[in-house]
Parts: structure tokens; C-alpha cells; sequence
């Protein structure tokens, strides 16, 4: 399976054995994982896959004795030294000892390139301090192999670059320094926690053929920590699948995808979106629109939209939105999609009166957004709902959910307080599926999912005819996210409303929406229904966006990725 | 449909706000807050008790059998002995209790609402208000709290003050610089929660200015207010100190006061006369001591990085969900499932 080169030693890298952890919360004791037992051969990659929660951090973690004070560990993790001339259990490991088995048996790149670098030092500084750590390189010879193994991760002039600091990169480039830091060592073993979530779909295909370079030339053993069922098809060899801190099944990758064993495993990969699958509704939807439709007056409509935020002192103003113009009729979900920066949060704000309109026209629900006085934008508010992106911070911790839902209805005066819209409240909790009784909880006590439907459930109480959601489930878990999406495109479909769908996933949008708009850079590359944008893009932007979105099954994926190279 | 049918299900244990925290302490955090709480509890109950503790008045110089006598030893008819002026040192200490307090209650009512309000609408709608408030509490940051009082001192009374002009002389200079320290913790929440997604969610759904501040802000932005609050207390009782040490305290006759009895002991510590000024010294010292312990703990409980909790036993069974996403059963096809993950 595996296609390393490396003469391997006999035994798996890491043996993990019977591993449980506890956790001292304030709510007691939680156990995290329990009786994990794993292996990882030399030169293989392994993906542990599972929702948030599920634990799959905290093993990946306690091969490093990474765990906070907090953690009780039982159980062992056995770590062998490339070469095989040494092996330890981490568990045991004194504080002294474990320096001396990070970085050179096992290494860590973490989930936020922008936050694990150190912004005051150079980034060759940084790749120096694990050799000096470990001793035995002069001053030059520890440049020269920082500088190499600089190279070897896709920097361009190295020699260079390796005296700028974390700033001076890109995203992506500082997620191959961060790779680098933990190559240099030459570990048996690196563990990668989420090492694609933060950067967006194109840079991710880039990082991911790094990491599988990495496999390739250093023969280094790789533990991928994801959530995101294309990522493990695209690289991983053996996947193993936890759920509430168990191990629920372990299998080669071409065997889990094609015939997953457990139940839980099925509706995980069942519950990941893919491209194509909204065809049918939209379809369906656009057959039932009544004649002269199209010609109905837009609920929203922007011309030559442009949004530019002021610049600090003595820096150029950033033109977020350039020249944008698109329409959403009544009833029509537009979906919107890009990579951060692009532009799209900024538009939906706009419509929503968070943000200043600077130049152009942006009408919302006939009234002019450019230079609007939020008095006059009040009373349209009524007709407008927003989902915001984090359902975790979107409500007033200190409110229950009943009274966060009733706070639209008590502002326009619908309802003279919480209690007197209870009736209501109750009525769009369970619209939302939630049981009529979680009115009385508080955030905290709801999970990401329902609080997400509490947050739709706000959004719908006054009976917006235009809805804004803004990524409304890059929050959640693919779990979690579909069956948010379905409730999502049901009440859509029942009560009519017109809807901007934010979002970088395009096979989320493609679920969704009826049409997409591709925006890059500020500006709006491409625009049509799902079949036209997905099925034959016509902006190079665009092939380049769905080339590197990697799709939950590996041997598509090998030539997706192929594809994707050739284009590259 | 009527709320009354609605299942009463379990608020959320919120408590008081110390009572929670006693709670959730363990260790030698637990340790501190005790001991803060006792120290202040004690001192509570002395200034409410005064009159039945006390063995005589705090101005009283003579009883039915003839005047106390200037610096008798701590004896049975007065177990702290008696100050140079002729007072009993005991019924002083604990009559002083209640000066204190006075002081206390008079710098936190006069600091906090108008502190808070500051910071709260300085925070919130920024721009020059925002920066013409922020220069003038950095300002007033640059004077020394005695100096002040002194200032204030003279101004209420001339100096001479008898106990409402003292306390408040008191109050007013921690009040000046304490308005500012409010001013600053309430705008820096402010200034942080304003860009939180549920202020932006309540600007979405059409709230007014005023609502969104008492609503969503003001009550997410007090969290920190009962530590400053401790430390203003024990700061308050200082300055009153030192005023009465420096000699523009309460005259005896009107209120007891430590300050000033302390001031009145500086000749007897060479002399070997130690009773003056050992307990109103150590009375200072016990309440400043409890209020900084309860406010000290009180920060330290309230981060959840620096609360030391319970070392967890392995193998015991968790008594929460690891998942906060929610297993995978419970699902949109009914309410089932989502009742039973709780």
C-alpha cells in the first residue's frame, strides 16, 4: 500500500496500547479516550477521523505526552526512533526525557500555521532552535540544513527567505515552514492535527501533496488528525475511525470508503456533501416557479457593488468588494462562494447594514444601501434574518434560547416580552426540530448543531423574506452539517424566503443553491446555476477551485488529483 | 400551548456569585477564599455587632468607678488596655469596624455606577467621546490617592474632621481614583463583547442602541467587577488610614477611627508600650487582608486556566458528553433522539 523507499526497521513506529484518558473538568471527570490501541508503520499515514469531541486529538496528542496537567493517562505509547536503535513509552516518560523524544522520534504540525509561529523571530531561527535543542550542529551546519529542509517543503529561495519573518508569508507558505520545523529532525513519525482546516480549498491541495511528498522522500510516518473525509481519500493509507473516545473501526482506506463495516462509519461518509447531489432540487424547484417569474422585482439587486474599508495611517485603502452585480429574486437562494478575503462575508454584511456601502448600488428590499441613515434601515430589518457563522458565539450567553428567539419578535413589538411570545417561540422550535423545552436552557447547554437551529430558529421569527446565512455550517461537523443543510433547504422550500448562502464549500452551495456566484479577489468571476459553474466552468479560477477540492473516495480522488497537477 | 405546560426543566446551577465559587474552589484556592471569607465575615459581624461587643463607647474616658486612666495595660476591666488619650482600646478597634465599613460602602456606591456607565457608553459608541474620556482617566491614573485625600479632606472640613466629613473625605479621593479604574475594566469588556456575533445579532434584528448596551453588553461585560470591587474596599480602608495617621482623620470624640489611633501610638512604641498600636495595626491589617483574598481568589476562580481542580482517578466513568457537537443519533428525523443525549 504504502509507497515508501526507506529501508523500514521491523516494527510499527508508534505502538499505541490500551490507551485511556481522563480529563478533570469542573463538571467532573471526563474520560476522553478509551482502550485505543494503534499501530503506524514506518513510511504509512494514518488518518484518524471522527467529529469534534470524539478524541481523536487527545490520542494523537498523547504520542507527544502533550496532554495538559489535567489528564490522567493509563495504557502505553511505544515510540521507536527511525533507525529502530531505540524505543520508550511515552506515558511514563520523565519531563527531561520527553524533550529529548519530541522533535527527533516524533514531531507536530498544528491545525493554525498563523498562530505556531513565534511573529518575533525569523522563521529560520525557528527551524535552528529544534537542532540546537538536540545538540551536535555548528552554526553554519544547522543554516545550511534549515536552508535544506526549506527547500525540500516548496520555499522558493530559501537562502533568502530564511531571514523573513512569519509575516512575510503566505498562509500556505507558513503552513510549509511549520512542516519544515518538524521535518528537520528527520522524526520517525509527525503527527499533523488539522493541517488544512484554516487555508482555503486551493492551498490545501498544495499542502496536501507536500505531506505526501514528505512520505515519499523522507519516509517519515504520518498521523492525520481531520475531520474531512476528501483530505483522508486523497492521502491517507490506513484510516481509523473514533466515535466518544473510542476506536470504532480501522481499515485500509480503499476498504473503508468502498465497504465501511460499522454503522457509524456508513453514516459518516453518508452524511459528507458531493458535488452533483442538488441537481435534482434545483430543478425541481426552478420547474415549479410560476411564469414571469424572472421578470418579478429582485429582493436584492447590487450594481456595481464596490466596498472599500479605510486604510490605517499611511497604508492604501482595501477595496474588499470591486465591482460586484448580481440579483436574488423572491424565493431564489443564491449561493456565494470563494475563499476568505474574497469578499463574500463583506457582501453579506453589507446587505445586512453591518457594513458601509462605499460605492455603486445595492438595493434591499427597495431600499438604497448607499449611504442609508440606520434609522431609515430599521423598519426593513424586520424583513431581513441573518444565521451567523459561529452558533457558539452568536447568542447571549447570559439569555436562554427562549428569550435569545424572542428578542426580534420584543424589539419590533410583536410581543411585549420573552413570556408573552412563548407561544410563538414554541411554535418555531419545533419548525426547527428542537423539543419545545429547550426554550428554558442556555447556550452552553446546547451542542453546536442545535444551537445553529436555535440560531435559524431566530432568524425565521419574524418571517424574513430574505435570509443571509453566513457559513452557517463551517462550525459544525460533516455529521452535524448535514442535517443542519437538510432542515436548512426544507424550510427553505416551506416558507419561501430568498436566501444568500455564504459559504467556501462548494458542494455545500452546490446542495443549496440555485445559482452560484464565484467571487475571487473581490470581484465575480463566474456566476450561473449549479450545472453550469460546476459542470463546465468557464473562469480558470473556477477549474482551479473544483480541481482542488478533494472528494471522499480515493480512487477518484487519484485522478482528480492528476487532473488537478496537470493544471498546476 | 400555555407556558405553564412547559415541563420545568433544570436552570442552569448559577448560584450566587461567591456561593458558586466556594463551589467550584479545591486546594489551597479553597484555602485562600476561606480564609478571605471568615476574615471578612468577622469583620461584617463586628461593625453590625459593635454595641453589643463593645465593652464601652469609643469615646467613653470614664465609667461609674472614675476615669479609665491614660495607658493602662491590657487588664480585666479592659482587655486591650487603654490608649494615651484615656480610651478603651478594645471598644476603639471594634467601633472602628464601623468607619470602615462606612467607608466602603459610601467609595464603592459613589465610584461604581457612574465608573460603569462611563466605560460602558465609552466602550460602546467610541470615537472622540471614547478618547477625550480615556485621556482624562489615564489623568487622573497619575495622582497619588493621599495627596487627594488630603486635598478633600481640607476642602469638606478644614482639616478637622468629624466622622461624615472624614469618611467621606475618604470615599471621595478612592472614588476619583477608582471611577477610572471601572471607566477602564467595563470599556475594555465593552470594547471586546461590541464585536461579538451576538451583539452583531442583536444590531441585525433592529435592537435600539440603548438595548443592546443594558441587554447584551452590560450584563456580559460585569464579570470581572467583583474583584475590583474587593479592591477598591481594601484600598478605601488605607486611605483612611493614612489620613488619620497623617493627622486629618475623625477626631475621637466623633468616630473611632484605626488611622488615627495609630497616629496617637507612635510615642508609646518607644516607651514599651505596645497595645496602642499592635491591634488597631492589626485590625487594618485583617480586613485589607480578607478583601484582597476573596478578590484575589475570586480572579483566579474565574479563569478557568489558573482554577486547579480535582486530580481526575482513572477509570472512573465520565458524567458528561465528550461530544459537543452531539452524537450522531440524535438526528432531524425526530425530537427522540435529541432528548436523549441529555
Amino acid at each position: 500500500m504504502s509507497s515508501s523507499t526507506q529501508p523500514a526497521p521491523a516494527g510499527p513506529v508508534v505502538d499505541i496500547r490500551d490507551l485511556s484518558v481522563t480529563f478533570a473538568t469542573d463538571a467532573g471527570r471526563v474520560v476522553a479516550v478509551q482502550d485505543v490501541s494503534l499501530q503506524v508503520g514506518p513510511g504509512e499515514v494514518l488518518a484518524v477521523v471522527g467529529e469534534s469531541g470524539s478524541g481523536k486529538t487527545v490520542t494523537a496528542r498523547s504520542i507527544l505526552g502533550l496532554l495538559p496537567e489535567t489528564a490522567t493517562t493509563r495504557g502505553a505509547v511505544l515510540l521507536t526512533r527511525k533507525d529502530g536503535s531505540r524505543s520508550s513509552d511515552v506515558v511514563t516518560l520523565k519531563r527531561a526525557e520527553l524533550g529529548d523524544v519530541r522533535g527527533r522520534d516524533a514531531a507536530m504540525v498544528f491545525q493554525e500555521p498563523s498562530t505556531s509561529l513565534n511573529p518575533v523571530y525569523k522563521v529560520g531561527w525557528q527551524i535552528i532552535e529544534g537542532l540546537r535543542a538536540h545538540g551536535g550542529y555548528s552554526r553554519a551546519e544547522a543554516r545550511e540544513k534549515a536552508i535544506d529542509v526549506l527547500r525540500r517543503v516548496g520555499i522558493p529561495e530559501p537562502e533568502k527567505r530564511i531571514d523573513h519573518y512569519p509575516h512575510q508569508f503566505s498562509g500556505g507558505q507558513k503552513q510549509r515552514i511549520v512542516i519544515a520545523q518538524a521535518l528537520v529532525l528527520d522524526p520517525g513519525v509527525i503527527i499533523v492535527d488539522e493541517p488544512t482546516t484554516a487555508l482555503d480549498v486551493t492551498v490545501q491541495a498544495e499542502i496536501l501533496d507536500l505531506l505526501r511528498r514528505c512520505r515519499d522522500e523522507f519516509g517519515t510516518a504520518i498521523v492525520l488528525i481531520t475531520h474531512n473525509m476528501g483530505v483522508v481519500a486523497d492521502l491517507a493509507d490506513r484510516v481509523a475511525v473514533m466515535y466518544q473516545g473510542a476506536l470504532v473501526e480501522q481499515a485500509d482506506v480503499r476498504t473503508l470508503f468502498a465497504n465501511p463495516r460499522e454503522d457509524y462509519t456508513k453514516q459518516l461518509l453518508g452524511s459528507v456533501p458531493r458535488l452533483g447531489q442538488g441537481l435534482a432540487r434545483t430543478q425541481e424547484r426552478a420547474a415549479t416557479r410560476p411564469p414571469g417569474w424572472a421578470e418579478s422585482a429582485p429582493v436584492v439587486e447590487a450594481r456595481d457593488l464596490r466596498i472599500v474599508y479605510p486604510g490605517r495611517l499611511r497604508q492604501p485603502d482595501f477595496t474588499a468588494v470591486d465591482g460586484v452585480s448580481f440579483a436574488i429574486r423572491p424565493g431564489e437562494v443564491l449561493g456565494l462562494v470563494g475563499e476568505s478575503g474574497s469578499g463574500k462575508t463583506t457582501i453579506g454584511r453589507a446587505i445586512a447594514g453591518l457594513t458601509k456601502v462605499t460605492g455603486g448600488s445595492l438595493t434591499v428590499l427597495g431600499t438604497e444601501m448607499n449611504g442609508v441613515k440606520e434609522k431609515r434601515f430599521r423598519p426593513v430589518r424586520e424583513r431581513i434574518g441573518f444565521v451567523f457563522q459561529d452558533p457558539a458565539s452568536s447568542f447571549n450567553p447570559l439569555l436562554t434560547i427562549a428569550e435569545a428567539v424572542a428578542e426580534p419578535l420584543v424589539v419590533h413589538g410583536r410581543a411585549s416580552d420573552a413570556h408573552d411570545a412563548r407561544g410563538r417561540i414554541d411554535e418555531l422550535l419545533e419548525a426547527v426540530q428542537l423539543p419545545r423545552s429547550f426554550g428554558d436552557r442556555f447556550p452552553h447547554e446546547l451542542s453546536g448543531g442545535q444551537r445553529q437551529r436555535a440560531s435559524l430558529a431566530r432568524a425565521l421569527a419574524l418571517g424574513p423574506e430574505l435570509l443571509i446565512a453566513d457559513e452557517p455550517t463551517s462550525a459544525l461537523d460533516v455529521s452535524v452539517q448535514a442535517r443542519v443543510l437538510e432542515l436548512f433547504d426544507e424550510l427553505q422550500r416551506e416558507l419561501g424566503f430568498a436566501c444568500l448562502f455564504i459559504s467556501h464549500d462548494l458542494a455545500v452551495v452546490d446542495l443549496l443553491a440555485d445559482r452560484i456566484a464565484v467571487l475571487y479577489r473581490g470581484q465575480l468571476v463566474e456566476e450561473g446555476t449549479g450545472e453550469q459553474v460546476l459542470g463546465a466552468p468557464q473562469h480558470p479560477y473556477t477549474q482551479r477551485l473544483l480541481a482542488s477540492l478533494p472528494v471522499p473516495d480515493p480512487d477518484e480522488q487519484a485522478t482528480r488529483r492528476a487532473a488537478w497537477q496537470s493544471l498546476a | 400551548m400555555s407556558t405553564a405546560t412547559t415541563p420545568p426543566t433544570a436552570r442552569p446551577r448559577r448560584g450566587l456569585p461567591v456561593v458558586r465559587q466556594l463551589k467550584q474552589a479545591v486546594g489551597l484556592q479553597r484555602g485562600m477564599l476561606v480564609a478571605g471569607l471568615v476574615l471578612t465575615g468577622v469583620f461584617l459581624l463586628t461593625a453590625a455587632l459593635a454595641d453589643l461587643l463593645a465593652p464601652y463607647g469609643y469615646n467613653q474616658l470614664r465609667d461609674a468607678d472614675g476615669p479609665f486612666g491614660a495607658q493602662q495595660s491590657p487588664s480585666g476591666e479592659h482587655w486591650l488596655g487603654t490608649t494615651v488619650g484615656g480610651y478603651d482600646v478594645l471598644s476603639r478597634v471594634i467601633y472602628g469596624t464601623r468607619t470602615a465599613l462606612a467607608v466602603i460602602v459610601v467609595a464603592i456606591v459613589l465610584s461604581i455606577f457612574i465608573g460603569v456607565l462611563l466605560g460602558l457608553l465609552s466602550g460602546y459608541f467610541g470615537g472622540w467621546l471614547d478618547r477625550v474620556l480615556v485621556v482624562i482617566a489615564d489623568a487622573v491614573y497619575a495622582f497619588p490617592t493621599l495627596l487627594l485625600a488630603i486635598v478633600m479632606a481640607i476642602v469638606i472640613s478644614g482639616g478637622q474632621s468629624g466622622l461624615w466629613s472624614g469618611i467621606f473625605a475618604a470615599a471621595i479621593s478612592i472614588t476619583v481614583i477608582y471611577i477610572p479604574q471601572y471607566f477602564r475594566v467595563i470599556r475594555a469588556e465593552t470594547v471586546r463583547i461590541k464585536a461579538e456575533a451576538y451583539v452583531e445579532s442583536a444590531k441585525v434584528i433592529g435592537a435600539s442602541h440603548w438595548r443592546i448596551m443594558t441587554r447584551h453588553v452590560l450584563r456580559n461585560a460585569t464579570r470581572t467587577l467583583p474583584l475590583i470591587l474587593t479592591l477598591n474596599a481594601s484600598e478605601a480602608i488605607l486611605t483612611l488610614a493614612g489620613l488619620g495617621f497623617l493627622g486629618f482623620g475623625i477626631e475621637p470624640t466623633s468616630g473611632a477611627e484605626w488611622g488615627f489611633d495609630l497616629n496617637r501610638a507612635l510615642s508609646d512604641v518607644t516607651s514599651g508600650i505596645w497595645w496602642t498600636s499592635i491591634f488597631p495595626g492589626v485590625a487594618i491589617v485583617w480586613v485589607v487582608l480578607g478583601l484582597t483574598l476573596v478578590g484575589e481568589s475570586l480572579n483566579d476562580l474565574a479563569d478557568p486556566r489558573l482554577r486547579s481542580r480535582r486530580a481526575a482517578d482513572a477509570g472512573e466513568t465520565g458524567e458528561v458528553t465528550v461530544v459537543p457537537g452531539g452524537p450522531l443519533g440524535a438526528g432531524p428525523g425526530g425530537l427522540a433522539g435529541i432528548e436523549e443525549t441529555r
